[in-house]
């Protein structure tokens, strides 16, 4: 009882202090999704809650920025049972981190509306450089900006002790999003 | 007395075993908590469900081109219907439960890769409540052949030790039959 109200705090207090910076996307639109790959099957999973701030100029594509915080307690992975398994301390441990964080470092240029995009992902108090290319489409005043890279769960810790075993639980999960930003500048 | 041939013997007590294996592997493993135990446990289940369907539908196309030996003349007509009801019924269930298996496991968003290597196309998309009525079934389906097989069982016993003729040992491996006749 007590743990429980402890963790709804924990909870209260993660999804109060996730809007600390404005939010600029257009969250109908945007979407982060992943596969996980268990026993060699491909399994389709969602984060349903992120924030993002996303600072982009066709322009001065080198002057982009963004910030993306994702809320990891609105995890899907595909069934029930695991969206309990991964709250836990071996998976996410969502009481001591409720979010991930993204913070880009720099931006280059691949061409025409294509990026390289490196920065820093932090899940679970690990933080590590992430480099991975992101395609751009304007529309209307709004971008969209997608994009695939791999993650290494294990780089992570995300389902150490007995799921740190790669043959049932691949380390390799494959994480795409989708941002679309709001038309207001 | 005519017996089954040897590729239909073979058949019949390699599905036997691998449907008495992974029906018991079905009833232990639903209950476990989530563990990288459980995904591997599920997907052995899974696999060998592919495997007896296909083992099936190879049987069957054997049983075309040979035909199973004659019931003993002794044996009434209705216990002849019966058998062959059994048959059928055994015959249908062991094609029946692994599709069911296969359809429940895509209505749950997990796609059956058989032996982590050949993915089988899902004929279903994701759709949680038809995944829980597909269960159902699946554990339906499997309540009625442990019935059909217990009596499958008991009648081959039955006319081993009671009616002491060759409707068992002509399945049988390595066993002679009892006489040349009857």
């Amino acid at each position: 009882m007590n743990s429980r109200f402890l963790v709804a705090i924990t909870a209260a207090v993660a999804a109060f202090a996730l809007p600390a910076w404005a939010d600029n996307i257009d969250h109908a639109k945007s979407q982060i999704s992943f596969v996980s790959k268990q026993m060699n099957v491909p399994v389709d999973g969602l984060f349903g809650k992120f924030s993002a701030q996303v600072a982009y100029d066709p322009k001065k594509p080198a002057a982009s920025k963004a910030e993306i915080e994702v809320e990891l307690g609105s995890v899907d992975t595909g069934s029930a049972e695991a969206n309990t398994e991964v709250a836990k301390k071996s998976w996410f441990n969502i009481a001591a981190f409720p979010s991930a964080k993204f913070v880009s470092s720099s931006v280059k240029s691949l061409g025409p509306d294509k990026l390289e995009v490196k920065g820093n992902l932090s899940i679970k108090g690990i933080s590590r450089e992430l480099t991975f290319p992101v395609t751009v489409k304007t529309a209307g005043g709004n971008n969209t900006f997608e994009g695939t890279f791999p993650l290494l769960r294990l780089q992570y810790k995300i389902g150490d002790g007995a799921w740190s075993d790669t043959d049932t639980v691949a380390d390799e999960v494959q994480v795409r999003f989708r941002i679309v930003t709001t038309s207001s500048k | 007395m005519a017996r089954y041939t040897r590729v239909a013997i073979g058949l019949h007590w390699v599905i036997a075993l691998m449907i008495l294996g992974t029906f018991a592997l079905g009833l232990y493993m639903h209950e476990l908590p989530l563990s990288p135990t459980k995904l591997k446990l599920y997907s052995y289940h899974k696999w060998i469900g592919v495997t007896i369907f296909a083992l099936v539908l190879f049987r069957l196309a054997w049983r075309l081109g040979h035909r199973p030996p004659p019931p003993p003349p002794s044996m009434p007509v209705w216990q002849h219907h019966a058998a062959s009801a059994a048959h059928l019924a055994l015959y249908l269930l062991t094609l029946a439960i692994p599709v069911s298996g296969w359809l429940m496991s895509s209505a749950s968003g997990f796609q059956v890769v058989y032996l982590g290597i050949l993915p089988i196309p899902d004929l279903l998309g994701k759709d949680k409540g038809l995944a829980e009525q597909l269960k159902q079934a699946h554990e339906l389906l499997n309540i009625v052949m442990f019935a059909v097989v217990v009596m499958h069982v008991a009648a081959a016993l039955k006319h081993h030790l009671m009616d002491r003729d060759d409707v068992l040992s002509r399945m049988l491996p390595f066993i002679k039959p009892r006489s040349k006749d009857s």
